[in-house]
């Protein structure tokens, strides 16, 4: 009887391990991966004669550890959560847009020269007003990038990747000229927001704006959006096998500037929040770098839109840290970067791993049981 | 062989599982171990040895750390987004500052205003000179110092060094600051001539290194042989002009070493005397005045040495301007003088001093000035 029990306990437990083993292999190998990144710059500290364990700790406390940190970490995150989209929803077409900082700085300052117009209204109808035209015109800019994809063949990394640049341009030659603020002499800026405008802080005790809810939000639909409708999935083809995607009748173009279009949406709300919840006006410190941070999380995330918001998070944490480093380690600024980068090497090598490993595959379980 | 590969890796792997560990267990024991005293906070939008903005306040930080009681921190490449907010607060919470120095511009508005109300024992010291008495916080302070008086002396020794009298500007922005240092160095090489004319390239950047040396290559190009800039890290112009064999003008720090024979003089930041002047009077228990502005009178800004190929009638001229300028209260604006459309800015008998607050909205470059700002 007991030994019955046992072998029938036995075959359940390998079972449920067939299904859930094979499963952990995605989060597995980027794991892995990012452990290996962190022993090969280990190795880097070490060769120029600062402690790894110094390091650590110091990201830990910087970005992790109290409220403050906390608060570092995620005031970072919301215009990445976003800007990641940008490249996410894209990428699931195949495409690699990498010009999201000219949807933020569009969308920034569409909201920064709207914004002090509708100082009339209240603001429960202005700030939506803003969200919505901000999305759009982040959205019409990076859709301009899918349309030029579909209609001429334009390589949209490059397209995306120009287009930065004019948006950028843009941006500065609106903000010196018509849109502004007489005021503002020696840092030209749009007129400032109504103090009732201003987005505030979200009642979590720290200080981080609602643009933190606003892209983890933006990440969860999108994760739906692809995996659970079926405009999702006939992106998802599309992205595998263009031909056969058109083969089948699926309206790739359509698909494409969609796709598109949304990413940057989301990229021209990240424009929104920047200047309704930290500037309060648009001006040329909108550049920041967002957009390209945006790049190596979206890679790092693998393209899920799920991933991006624990990717983020980890990202931002490393670079709250940076200012600690420099402080206490007498390391330059760049040392972040260095340690990004070759995580961001790791993960992407790591990317040649997947089925190489007998442990997660359903039948080297199978045959266990 | 994949068998042996993997567990190559996983040793790697298991070498920094055992690393992090430990880095985990030590957190809590490597906090700051401040000295006794006073904690100072530095915090730049560039590098630190840019040979420029961020360098001259660089120098003025490590004026600060040879001073006894103090402890100095800093951070360089903070942008003016919530990053330097969150910079403050971080310099703040896990090392004590009590005194900030955050340099750039920008870092004011918003960023200052927003972090200096949460923390009133710590002093927010800006470089700017924005504050304003009934809107802003009163742990915080501006100060500012009449730099474009520099461009002025950079001007006399440009109009002496200058053969074919055209003398070229790289700037970033047409904002007031930037307008005035460009008037006022065409405004001195016209005390040596009055037939010179300088002409300026706005690049329409901070820092954007690539527009600065085709800037100053094509200012070469159209005939300038006397290159100054106001832009935040002035190496590449420098190193671009006297590579092409013209003379420089330095601005913000000092640029010698980049080109020894070709560098006349240049406009200096004087941080080091300011900083440890306002480190001493928090030492003291005293109070910084919120608004603080000052010239080359006053120890705000220098000048560099003057170079080798500065001639002896320049060398002349330049003592004798600066020991004027010295004297407080000097003019370098005086009617007549119109603008480069024609306009006219001053009549006959009136004048700027250095301290006009019509200066900071300069919106104009003065007769002379090859160059447009719209």
């Amino acid at each position: 009887m007991s030994g019955m029990a046992a072998t029938d306990t036995l075959s359940k437990s390998a079972l449920s391990l067939k299904v859930i083993i094979p499963k952990l292999e995605a989060v597995a190998i980027p794991l892995f991966a990012v452990i290996f990144g962190f022993a090969v710059f280990s190795l880097f500290l070490i060769v120029i004669g600062k402690s790894p364990s110094d390091f650590f700790s110091l990201v830990y406390k910087a970005g992790f550890s109290t409220g403050f940190s906390w608060q570092n970490t995620l005031s970072r995150a919301a215009p990445l959560l976003l800007a990641a989209l940008c490249v996410a929803l894209p990428a699931k077409l195949g495409l690699v847009v990498i010009g999201g900082e000219g949807a933020i700085a569009l969308g920034g300052l569409t909201a920064g020269a709207l914004g002090p117009h509708l100082s009339s209204l209240p603001y429960p109808v202005s700030l939506p007003i803003l969200f919505i035209a901000s999305a759009m015109v982040g959205g019409a800019w990076i859709g301009t990038v899918g349309l030029l994809r579909i209609k001429r063949g334009v390589n949209e990394t490059i397209a995306s990747l120009l287009m930065a640049y004019i948006a950028i341009a843009l941006m500065n030659h609106f903000i010196e000229s018509v849109f502004r603020d007489p005021a503002s002499l020696n840092k030209p800026s749009t007129l400032p927001f109504a103090e009732a405008m201003r987005i505030g802080d979200m009642p979590i005790g720290i200080s981080v704006h609602w643009g933190l809810f606003a892209g983890i939000i933006a990440c969860i639909l999108s994760w739906i959006l692809i995996e659970k409708t079926t405009l999702g999935f006939a992106a998802r083809i599309a992205g595998s096998n263009i031909r056969a995607a058109q083969v089948q009748g699926l309206p790739v173009g359509k698909l494409v500037i969609g796709f598109t279009a949304l990413g940057g949406a989301f990229a021209g709300i990240a424009g929104f929040y920047e200047v309704a919840a930290v500037h309060g006006s648009a001006n040329a410190s909108l550049i920041a770098g967002y957009g390209y941070t945006g790049i190596l999380i979206a890679f790092l995330a693998r393209h899920n839109a799920l991933a991006i918001i624990p990717v983020t998070i980890l990202l931002a944490g490393f670079e709250a840290s940076s200012g600690l480093i420099q402080r206490r380690m007498d390391l330059p600024d760049a040392t972040i970067l260095v340690f990004e980068g070759m995580v961001f090497v790791a993960i992407l090598l790591s990317e040649t791993l997947y089925g190489r490993f007998k442990i997660f595959s359903t039948n080297y379980w199978s045959k266990i049981s | 062989m994949t068998e042996k590969k993997l567990s190559r890796r996983t040793f790697l792997a298991n070498s920094a599982l055992a690393a992090g560990a430990t880095a985990l267990a030590t957190a809590g024991m490597t906090g700051f171990a401040s000295a006794a005293g006073l904690t100072v906070g530095f915090i730049y939008v560039g590098p630190k040895d840019d040979f420029g903005y961020n360098q001259s306040h660089a120098e003025g930080a490590a004026a600060v750390k040879e001073m006894a009681g103090v402890t100095v921190i800093e951070e360089e490449n903070v942008p003016e987004t919530v990053d330097v907010q969150n910079t403050m607060e971080s310099m703040i919470n896990f090392d004590g500052a009590k005194l900030l120095f955050p340099t750039s511009f920008g870092y004011f508005s918003p960023h200052i205003q927003e972090v200096a109300p949460k923390h009133e024992d710590v002093r927010f010291q800006h470089a700017g000179g924005l504050w304003n008495s009934e809107t802003d916080p009163k742990n915080v302070g501006s100060y500012f110092g009449y730099i474009s008086m520099g461009q002025y002396l950079n001007g006399i020794v440009a109009g002496h060094a200058s053969k074919s009298k055209k003398i070229g500007f790289v700037a970033a922005k047409p904002i007031p600051q930037v307008l005035q240092n460009i008037n006022t160095f065409l405004l001195g090489a016209r005390q040596v001539d009055p037939t010179i004319t300088c002409q300026v390239i706005f690049t329409g950047e901070w820092s954007l290194a690539v527009k600065e040396a085709e800037a100053t290559n094509a200012l070469i190009d159209q005939g300038c042989d006397v290159i100054t800039c106001h832009v935040d890290g002035p190496k590449v112009v420098v190193e671009t002009a006297a590579g092409r064999g013209a003379y420089v003008c330095g601005y913000h720090a000092n640029q010698s070493p980049l080109a020894p024979e070709q560098y006349l003089t240049g406009a200096e930041w004087n941080w080091a005397a300011i900083y440890t002047s306002m480190v001493k009077t928090v030492q003291d228990g005293g109070t910084i005045d919120n608004f603080v502005r000052g010239g080359l009178a006053e120890g705000f800004i220098k000048m560099s040495p003057l170079g080798p190929s500065v001639s002896d009638a320049a060398r002349a001229q330049f003592e004798t301007v600066k020991a004027e300028i010295m004297k407080g209260g000097f003019a370098a604006y005086k009617g007549p003088l119109k603008d480069n459309n024609g306009n006219v800015i001053l009549n006959e008998g009136e004048s700027f001093v250095e301290t006009d607050v019509a200066l900071e909205s300069m919106n104009y470059l003065v007769e002379g000035v090859i160059g447009s700002i719209g």
